[in-house]
C-alpha cells in the first residue's frame, strides 16, 4: 500500500535518475580500489626491488604501472561523469546544498589533480627519470589518493549526517559552518573503512591474478612475488577492516538509527531485538525466511541483550526504507560482513601458516580461496555502497532533502534514452578494457615462455620497422 | 566582493581548462582529419606519444571549474545544468569515449582495434568542445534561466551554435601549434611543417568565426556584445586580435617555444573577454554575480582552497610540462615488460 502511494508521490524521473546514478556508481567503483591502492602496493614492490636489486620486482612493478595507466584513464573519465551527473540528475539538491557541502569536493580536486600529475610522472618515468627520483617522485602518490577520497568520503558522510547550517523560515539553508559541514560525525568511521576496504580489495584482486597462476602450475618466483606482497597486505589489512567495519555499524546505530533497522531489519523499538541473517521483511513487518539468532543484534549494537534498538516504524513510513529497499539493504549488508569474516578466516590462515612454518600454504584450497578472493571483495565493496546508499532512502540529505525533491525537471523519456546511451557506452568502454588487459597478460606470458624479447618478425605489432623512425633516436623496441 | 574575486577564478578555471583540455581535444580533432590508416600513421603515432603522459592532467581543470561551480554558484549550477541538460549529457558521453578511446588505442596491436578505439578518440574529440562550447553559448546569450527547462531551442540557437564552432576552431588551432613544436621536440621537420600549415587554416577559421560570432551577438546577446565591445571586455579583445597575429606569424617559420604562448594567449583572452563582456552578470540578464554566490563563508573557504591549489598543484603541474618538455617522460616499452 505505501509503497504505492510513494511511487506516485515521486516524479517519473526519480527511476531513471536512480537507476543511472547507480548504474555509474556500480561501474565506477570497480575501479576505485585498484586506483586508491594499486599505486601503493605498485610502489612496495618497486621499493622492494629496488632495495634488493631484484629484477623479478622490478618487472612487476612495470607491468603493474602498464595496467594502472589504462586503468587510471577509464576511472579519470567515469569519475568526471559522476561530476556531471550532479548536475544532470540532482540539480536540485546541488543548487540549495551546494555551498554547504560543495567544498569537500574542493579537496578532492586537489587530491585528483596531483594524484593525476604524480601518475604520469610515475607511469612515464620510468624509462628516462634517474630510477631514484622516478621512485621518490613515486612515494607522495598513494598519500595524494587518500586525500582526494578524503573529499569524496567528506561530501557523502554530510549526506549521510548532514549539518553546519541552519535553516531559514523558507527552508534554505543559512549560517553556513564550513568546518562542520565537513567533519560530520560519521566522516571518520566511513573515511577509514573505505580506505581499508580499498586497500583490502586492491591487495586480493592483484593477489588473485597470481593464485590463478599458481593454480595452473606456474610456480615460479615472479608468480609467488605478485602473489605474496599484495597478498600480505590486504591480509594485514583485513583483520583492521574487520575491527573497523563493527565500529561503524556502531556509528550507523548511534547517528543514523532508522537506517539501522533497514539494516538489520527491526521493524518495532525493542530490548532482546533478534539477529536476522538474511530473510525477507513485508509491510507488514513480519519476517519470512533468514536465520534468527536470539537477542544477538542487541548485543552487537551495545553489548547488552537489553540494548534497545530503534525500529522502522520510529519515523512515519513516508520518512524511511520501503520493506523491499530494507530487505535490500539488510541483503548487502549481511553479504558484506560475511565475505568480510571470510576474508579474515583466510588471512589468519595465512598468517598463522607464516609465523608458524614461514611459508606459503601447500593446499590448493588456499589458492583456490585466494583467487576468488578478489572478486568476493569487489563484491563486498557494491554491497557496502549499496547499504549506506540505499539505506538513506528516501533522503538524499538525509532527513532533510528528499530524492524526489532532488530530481532534474527533465522528462524521464530522455532520462532513459540517456540510461540506454550510458549502458552502451559503458559496456563498450568496461568490455574494451577488460579485453585490453586480458590481451597485454596473453601478451606477457608469451614473453615470458620464451624467456627473452620477441625477435621483431614474430611481433604481430604492424608498423615494427618503424619503431625508430617518429622519434628519433630515443625510443628503443616497439611500442606498448 | 569575495564573490566578484570566486567568479573570476571560475572564469580563470575556464580559460584554463579551454587551453589544457582544449589542446587534447585539438589533438583529437587532428586524428580524425589525418586520413587513413597509412597516410595518417605518422601524425597519429606523434598524436599518441606527445598527449599520452599529459591528457588526463589537462581535463582535470574541467573538475575544477564544475567544483567552483557548485560550490560558489550553487544556483548557476543547477540552472545551466537543467536548462543545457542535453549538450552537457552528450558532453559527458563524449568525455568517457574520448579518454576509453585514447586510452585503449594505445595497448591495442591490431589494426581493426586501432581504428575502432581511434575512430571513437577523435569523433568524440570533435563532439565534446562543440557541446561544451554550445552550453556556453546558452549562458552567455542569456537563455539559462531559473523557469526554463531542458529543450532543444535553448541551445540550437545562433550564439550556441558558433560558440560551439569556435570552440572546435580555438581546440584544433592550439591541437595543431602544441603538436607542431611536439614535432620539432621530436626531431620530426616535416611534421612541424605539417602541423603548422593546419594550425594557420585553423586560426583563420578561429578569426572568421569570431568576426561573426560579434556580428552574431550583436541581435542575439546584446549584453555580451555591449561588453565585448567596450571596456575591458574589448581590452581582452584587442589582446586576442593581437595574439592571433602573432600566433600566424610565427607559424610561417619553424616552430620556437612561442607560439605555444601566443596560441595559449589568443584562447585565454577570449574566454577572459566572454566573462568580462558578461560582468556584473553570471547568466546576463537574469542573474548577477551576487545574486547566483553561495553562502560568504563558503566562498572564503572557496578562495582558500583556490589558494591551496595554486601553491600545491601549479607547482606539480609545472613540473609534469617541464618533464614533458623536455623528453623525460615515455611510455613503457614491450621490452621493458619482458624478462
Amino acid at each position: 500500500m505505501h509503497t504505492v502511494l510513494l511511487l506516485a508521490d515521486a516524479p517519473a524521473q526519480t527511476l531513471p535518475a536512480r537507476s543511472m546514478m547507480a548504474f555509474t556508481l556500480v561501474t565506477h567503483i570497480v575501479l576505485v580500489p585498484l586506483g586508491v591502492a594499486l599505486p601503493l602496493i605498485t610502489l612496495i614492490m618497486h621499493g622492494y626491488g629496488l632495495r634488493r636489486n631484484d629484477a623479478t620486482a622490478l618487472l612487476l612493478a612495470r607491468r603493474w604501472s602498464a595496467v594502472m595507466a589504462v586503468q587510471f584513464a577509464i576511472g579519470v573519465v567515469t569519475g568526471t561523469v559522476l561530476s556531471f551527473e550532479f548536475g544532470l540528475l540532482w540539480p536540485g539538491m546541488m543548487g540549495r546544498w551546494g555551498d554547504v557541502f560543495g567544498i569537500g569536493f574542493g579537496v578532492e580536486a586537489w587530491g585528483f589533480f596531483l594524484e593525476a600529475v604524480l601518475i604520469a610522472i610515475y607511469l612515464y618515468g620510468w624509462r628516462r627519470l634517474p630510477s631514484r627520483a622516478h621512485f621518490l617522485l613515486g612515494l607522495p602518490l598513494p598519500f595524494v589518493a587518500l586525500l582526494g577520497a578524503f573529499g569524496i568520503l567528506a561530501a557523502n558522510s554530510w549526506m549521510n549526517t548532514p549539518r553546519g547550517f541552519s535553516l531559514d523560515a523558507a527552508g534554505n539553508p543559512v549560517d553556513v559552518n564550513v568546518r562542520k559541514a565537513i567533519f560530520t560525525p560519521i566522516l571518520g568511521p566511513e573515511y577509514w573503512h573505505f580506505v581499508v576496504a580499498m586497500f583490502v580489495t586492491a591487495g586480493y584482486v592483484t593477489a588473485g591474478v597470481y593464485a590463478m597462476g599458481w593454480l595452473r602450475g606456474r610456480r615460479d618466483r615472479y608468480h609467488r612475488l605478485g602473489f605474496t606482497i599484495p597478498f600480505t597486505f590486504a591480509a594485514v589489512c583485513t583483520p583492521v577492516q574487520f575491527v573497523l567495519g563493527d565500529s561503524i555499524a556502531r556509528q550507523v546505530f548511534h547517528k543514523q538509527p532508522v537506517k539501522f533497522a533497514a539494516m538489520e531489519i527491526v521493524w518495532k523499538t525493542d530490548t532482546h531485538v533478534p539477529e536476522y541473517l538474511f530473510g525477507r521483511l513485508h509491510p507488514n513487518g513480519t519476517i519470512s525466511g533468514g536465520i534468527r539468532i536470539p537477542q544477538l543484534d542487541s548485543i552487537l549494537a551495545g553489548f547488552r541483550p537489553d540494548t534497545k534498538v530503534t525500529g522502522l516504524t520510529t519515523v512515519p513510513a513516508s520518512d524511511r526504507p520501503t520493506p523491499t529497499q530494507a530487505t535490500i539493504v539488510h541483503w548487502t549488508f549481511d553479504i558484506m560482513v560475511g565475505i568480510g569474516s571470510l576474508l579474515l578466516l583466510l588471512a589468519l590462515w595465512y598468517g598463522v601458516l607464516w609465523l608458524w612454518r614461514r611459508r606459503l600454504p601447500a593446499s590448493p584450497w588456499f589458492f583456490r580461496a585466494a583467487a576468488c578472493a578478489g572478486v568476493a571483495s569487489v563484491v563486498a565493496v557494491e554491497c557496502g555502497w549499496i547499504t549506506t546508499e540505499v539505506g538513506r532512502q528516501p533522503w538524499i540529505v538525509y532527513q532533510n532533502m528528499r530524492v524526489a525533491e532532488a530530481v532534474t525537471a527533465t522528462r524521464s523519456t530522455s532520462l532513459w534514452i540517456m540510461f540506454a546511451l550510458v549502458v552502451v557506452v559503458y559496456v563498450f568502454v568496461f568490455g574494451s578494457l577488460l579485453v585490453v588487459l586480458l590481451k597485454m597478460r596473453t601478451r606477457w606470458r608469451l614473453a615470458d615462455r620464451q624467456g627473452g624479447p620477441l625477435p621483431p618478425k614474430e611481433t604481430p605489432e604492424p608498423d615494427t620497422p618503424e619503431t625508430d623512425t617518429p622519434y628519433g633516436p630515443r625510443s628503443t623496441g616497439s611500442r606498448l | 566582493m569575495i564573490a566578484g574575486v570566486i567568479a573570476v577564478v571560475l572564469l580563470l578555471a575556464i580559460a584554463a581548462y579551454a587551453c589544457g583540455g582544449g589542446t587534447d581535444y585539438g589533438a583529437g580533432f587532428w586524428d580524425l582529419t589525418a586520413g587513413g590508416a597509412e597516410r595518417g600513421k605518422r601524425p597519429r603515432r606523434l598524436i599518441d606519444h606527445a598527449m599520452e603522459p599529459v591528457w588526463e592532467v589537462n581535463n582535470v581543470w574541467l573538475v575544477f571549474v564544475l567544483v567552483i561551480m557548485w560550490t560558489g554558484f550553487p544556483v548557476l549550477f543547477q540552472q545551466v545544468f537543467t536548462t543545457m541538460w542535453l549538450p552537457l549529457a552528450l558532453a559527458a558521453v563524449g568525455i568517457v569515449l574520448r579518454g576509453a578511446g585514447f586510452a585503449l588505442r594505445k595497448p591495442v596491436r591490431r589494426l581493426a582495434g586501432r581504428r575502432l578505439y581511434g575512430a571513437v578518440f577523435a569523433v568524440s574529440s570533435l563532439l565534446t568542445p562543440f557541446f561544451l562550447g554550445a552550453a556556453a553559448g546558452g549562458v552567455a546569450s542569456g537563455r539559462v534561466t531559473a523557469t526554463t527547462t531542458a529543450s532543444t531551442d535553448a541551445w540550437a540557437n545562433p550564439t550556441s551554435l558558433l560558440f560551439g564552432l569556435l570552440a572546435i576552431a580555438a581546440t584544433a588551432t592550439l591541437g595543431a601549434v602544441f603538436l607542431a613544436a611536439d614535432a620539432r621536440r621530436f626531431a620530426e621537420p616535416d611534421l612541424d611543417r605539417y602541423f603548422r600549415r593546419r594550425a594557420l587554416a585553423a586560426l583563420v577559421a578561429v578569426a572568421v568565426l569570431a568576426v561573426v560570432t560579434l556580428f552574431v551577438t550583436h541581435g542575439d546577446a546584446p549584453h555580451v556584445w555591449h561588453g565585448l565591445t567596450h571596456g575591458t571586455g574589448l581590452f581582452f579583445v584587442i589582446v586576442a586580435v593581437l595574439a592571433t597575429l602573432a600566433t600566424a606569424w610565427l607559424l610561417t617559420r619553424p616552430s620556437g617555444a612561442w607560439s605555444r604562448v601566443t596560441a595559449v594567449g589568443v584562447v585565454a583572452s577570449a574566454v577572459i573577454a566572454w566573462g568580462m563582456a558578461q560582468r556584473p552578470y553570471l547568466v546576463p540578464t537574469s542573474l548577477t554575480v551576487a545574486q547566483g554566490a553561495g553562502a560568504h563563508t563558503t566562498l572564503r573557504w572557496l578562495a582558500l582552497v583556490t589558494l591551496v591549489a595554486v601553491v600545491l598543484v601549479i607547482p606539480a603541474v609545472a613540473l609534469l610540462y617541464r618533464l614533458d618538455t623536455h623528453g623525460e617522460l615515455e611510455g613503457l616499452t614491450d621490452a621493458d615488460l619482458r624478462r
